[in-house]
C-alpha cells in the first residue's frame, strides 16, 4: 500500500514555476529521500506534502486519502525542521508533549508516551532543560522525539543534520538508520547531501530545476544514472564525463574518446553495443573508481579498456589516494588505493571499466 | 586606502596635554549634563521651598527650609478655576486615560503585529504601510475627525473619550514595534506548532507571548509615557474636572490672581511628571535592551 501518492504535482509562486508535474509515491515502511541542489523544489515539495504550502495542481494523498485541502493537523503527518524548531520558552517536556495538549490527549498517555520517547532517544535525562540550554546533537534528539511521540502515518524529516558538525552529522546519520529499523515507519527525508541520500534511501528521488530526475533504489541511481546531472550529482568526487564516439573496429563497435589529440579506443559492452551503430556521438561517464592500474595477474576482462594519461595533482585523503590526470586535453578524476596511486608527474596506462561505465547522448543528456 | 597613520592624540601626547584634554572633555560633557538636568533641579528645589523664601531669593537659589506644605497644597486644597482640589482629580484622570489606552493598544499591537508577520495575506504588506503612515501622521490632522466621532459617540469631555482616542492613535506605533521583533521568530516555530494541531490562538498564548516580554516592555513604556505626556488631545477634547494632569497645569498658570504660586507650580508640575520619570528610572534599562534583543537567542 502506499502511504504516499504524489500525483503531477506543480507549484508556482506568480510567473515562477518551482516544481513541474512532481510524481512520486512511497510505499508503506519506506524510507523516500528527496534529493538535489539548493533550490531544486525539494523542501518546497515536503512543505506541500506537510500541508504548509498551497498546491498549484495536481494532487497528494496521504494514507489512500487526498489531502489538497486538509490543514497541517489534520494529515497524520509528523515533520522534524532543519532549524529544530523547538519552542524556546517551554521544556523539552513540554516541546514533546505540545502536541498532545493540542489535541487533548490524556495526561497519563501523555506521561507514558513521553517516557517511551525519551528512553528511545536518551534523552531522559533532559526533559526539564530548556532548549537553549542542549547540545546541537541533543537538540535534533528532541526534535525528532517532538516527531516521534505522535506514531504518525508519515514523517517528514527536512535536512535534519545539516546544521550538526561533520562527526556528529555521520553518528546522528546512522543512528536515524536504526531508529527507522526499529519503527518501519513510512519516512520522507530532504537532503542536499548524496552521502546521506545513498546511506538511508530505500528509494532517491533526486530533483532538478523543480523537475523530479530520477526515482530509484540507491544502487541504481549510482550505477544507471537517468541523465547526466544524476549522473554528476551523485557520487564524489563526481562521475568523469569524455566527449566520444561509436566507430567500427575489428572485432565489432568500439568507441573512440574525442579528446584532441591522438586516438584512444575504448571496447564498447555488448548489450550498449546492440543498442547503438557506429558514428554516433556520445558522452562517456566513468566513476573515478572505475580507473585502476592494470593488474598484470589477472586476466583482462572483455569490457576492460586502456587510456593513457598523465598525472596531474595526486590527494591523498588517508583512506584513499584522488588523482587528477589528463586524458588528452581533458581532466579525469581517479580514486585509488593509497598504495596503487601513481604519482604526480607520472604518464600511466590505466585500465577502464567499461561494463560499469555509462552512455549518455550529448543531445538530451539522457542514459543511453 | 590612502596610508594615513592613525593619529591618537590621548597616546601620543605627553602627560599635560593627555589630562587637559580629559578635563576638556568631562567639562563638555558635564555643561551638557546641567543644561538637560537644571530645569528640573531648579523644579525639585522650589517645590520644597516656602512663597516668601521665593520672593525675596528669586526663583533660582538654595532653600534655606525644607517644606512639604507646596506638595500637599499642589495634590489638594490648591484652587483652580473655582474648585479648590488641587491636582488629584487631574492625576487620577491621567492615569484613569493612560493605563487602559497603553493596554488596549499594547494587546491590539501585539495582535496585529503577530498577523503582519506570521499570518501574512494577500495585501497585508500594502496594509502595513497604511498603518504605519500613523506613526508619522501629526496629531493635528486627527483632530477634527476624532472630534466628529467623540460627539456622536457622547464621548467629548469624558476620561473614556481620551482612552479612545489614545488607543486608536497609539495602534500604529504598538503594531510597528510588535511586528518587526515577530519578524525574528523563526516561522520554522508557527509551522511546528501547526503540525502539532495548534490553531491562532494557541500559538499566540504558547508560542508568541512568552517570547514577548522584551517587546511589550517597550511598546508599554513608550505608549505610557507618550499618551500621559500628551498634551494636544488632551486641551482640545477635555476641560475642566474632566481634563488630564498636562492639560490642567495650563490653568494653574492662569489662575485669575497675580500671585504666582512658583512653589505649588513647581510640586504640581513635579506631580505631573513623576509617573514618566519613574518609568524611566525603573524600566529605561529593559527599553534599551529590549529594542535591540533579538527574541530568539
Amino acid at each position: 500500500m502506499a502511504s504516499l501518492t504524489v500525483r503531477n504535482l506543480s507549484k508556482s509562486y506568480g510567473a515562477v514555476e518551482v516544481l513541474k508535474g512532481i510524481d512520486l509515491e512511497a510505499q508503506t515502511g519506506e524510507f523516500v529521500v528527496l534529493v538535489g541542489p539548493s533550490g531544486c523544489g525539494k523542501s518546497t515539495l515536503l512543505a506541500m506534502i506537510a500541508g504548509l504550502e498551497t498546491i498549484t495542481s495536481g494532487e497528494i494523498a496521504i494514507g489512500g486519502r487526498v489531502v489538497n485541502n486538509v490543514p497541517p493537523k489534520d494529515r497524520d503527518i509528523a515533520m522534524v525542521f532543519q532549524s529544530y524548531a523547538l519552542y524556546p520558552t517551554m521544556t523539552v517536556r513540554q516541546n514533546i508533549t505540545f502536541g498532545m495538549e493540542s489535541r487533548g490527549v490524556p495526561r497519563a498517555e501523555q506521561d507514558a508516551a513521553v517516557k517511551r520517547v525519551s528512553a528511545l532517544l536518551k534523552i531522559d535525562q533532559l526533559l526539564n532543560r530548556k532548549p537553549s540550554q542542549l547540545s546541537g546533537g541533543q537538540r535534533q534528539r528532541v526534535a525528532m522525539g517532538r516527531a516521534l511521540v505522535r506514531d504518525p502515518l508519515l514523517f517528514l524529516f527536512d535536512e535534519p543534520l545539516s546544521n550538526l558538525d561533520a562527526k556528529l552529522r555521520v553518528e546522528m546519520r546512522t543512528e536515524i538508520k536504526k531508529l527507522y529499523k526499529t519503527l518501519g515507519k513510512t519516512t520522507v527525508y530532504v537532503t542536499h547531501d548524496q552521502v546521506e541520500a545513498m546511506t538511508l534511501a530505500s528509494r532517491i528521488a533526486v530533483m532538478h530545476q523543480g523537475r523530479l530526475q530520477q526515482f530509484a533504489e540507491p544502487h541504481t541511481v549510482y550505477e544507471r544514472p537517468a541523465n547526466m546531472f544524476v549522473a554528476g550529482f551523485m557520487g564524489s568526487p563526481s562521475m568523469n564525463f569524455l566527449p566520444a564516439e561509436t566507430v567500427a573496429g575489428e572485432t565489432g563497435p568500439m568507441l573512440a574518446l574525442l579528446n584532441g589529440k591522438g586516438r584512444t579506443l575504448l571496447p564498447l559492452p555488448a548489450a550498449t553495443a546492440d543498442r547503438i551503430g557506429p558514428g554516433r556521438k556520445v558522452v562517456l561517464g566513468v566513476r573515478p573508481e572505475h580507473l585502476t592500474r592494470p593488474d598484470p595477474g589477472r586476466p583482462p576482462k572483455a569490457a576492460l579498456g586502456r587510456i593513457d594519461v598523465q598525472v596531474e595533482v595526486v590527494e591523498p585523503t588517508g583512506a584513499e589516494t584522488i588523482v587528477v590526470v589528463k586524458v588528452g586535453d581533458r581532466e579525469v578524476v581517479a580514486r585509488f588505493e593509497p598504495d596503487s596511486a601513481p604519482r604526480e608527474g607520472e604518464t600511466a596506462a590505466l585500465a577502464v571499466d567499461m561494463g560499469r561505465a555509462c552512455l549518455f547522448d550529448p543531445e538530451t543528456e539522457r542514459l543511453i | 586606502m590612502t596610508a594615513i597613520a592613525a593619529y591618537d592624540p590621548l597616546a601620543t601626547a605627553g602627560t599635560w596635554r593627555r589630562s587637559r584634554a580629559k578635563i576638556g572633555v568631562y567639562a563638555v560633557l558635564g555643561i551638557f549634563a546641567a543644561w538637560y538636568l537644571l530645569p528640573l533641579i531648579v523644579l525639585i528645589l522650589n517645590s520644597f521651598r516656602p512663597l516668601p523664601e521665593i520672593a525675596e531669593n528669586g526663583l533660582i537659589w538654595f532653600p534655606r527650609s525644607f517644606e512639604f506644605t507646596a506638595w500637599g497644597q499642589a495634590w489638594s486644597t490648591f484652587c483652580i478655576g473655582g474648585t479648590c482640589e488641587g491636582m488629584q482629580r487631574n492625576f487620577w484622570n491621567s492615569l484613569a486615560m493612560t493605563v487602559p489606552a497603553t493596554i488596549i493598544s499594547t494587546a491590539f499591537g501585539a495582535v496585529n503585529g503577530y498577523i503582519l508577520s506570521k499570518w501574512r495575506f494577500r495585501g497585508s504588506e500594502w496594509l502595513f504601510g497604511a498603518m504605519t503612515l500613523g506613526v508619522f501622521m501629526p496629531g493635528q490632522v486627527a483632530l477634527m475627525p476624532w472630534a466628529f466621532i467623540l460627539g456622536n459617540l457622547g464621548l467629548t469631555n469624558t476620561v473614556g473619550g481620551l482612552v479612545l482616542v489614545h488607543t486608536v492613535q497609539g495602534i500604529s506605533f504598538t503594531t510597528l514595534f510588535c511586528r518587526n521583533y515577530y519578524l525574528s521568530i523563526p516561522d520554522d516555530l508557527i509551522k511546528a506548532a501547526r503540525i502539532d494541531g495548534a490553531g491562532f490562538w494557541r500559538i499566540f498564548r504558547k508560542i508568541i507571548l512568552p517570547l514577548s516580554p522584551p517587546i511589550l516592555i517597550v511598546t508599554v513604556i513608550w505608549q505610557f509615557t507618550g499618551i500621559w505626556n500628551e498634551f494636544l488631545y488632551a486641551v482640545v477634547f477635555s476641560s475642566g474636572r474632566q481634563q488630564p494632569i498636562t492639560a490642567a497645569l495650563i490653568a494653574l498658570s492662569t489662575n485669575g490672581t497675580n500671585v504666582r504660586n512658583y512653589d505649588v507650580m513647581s510640586a504640581a508640575v513635579l506631580i505631573g511628571a513623576l509617573p514618566p520619570l519613574l518609568i524611566y528610572f525603573f524600566g529605561g534599562r529593559y527599553f534599551i535592551r529590549g529594542l535591540t534583543q533579538g527574541a530568539v537567542k
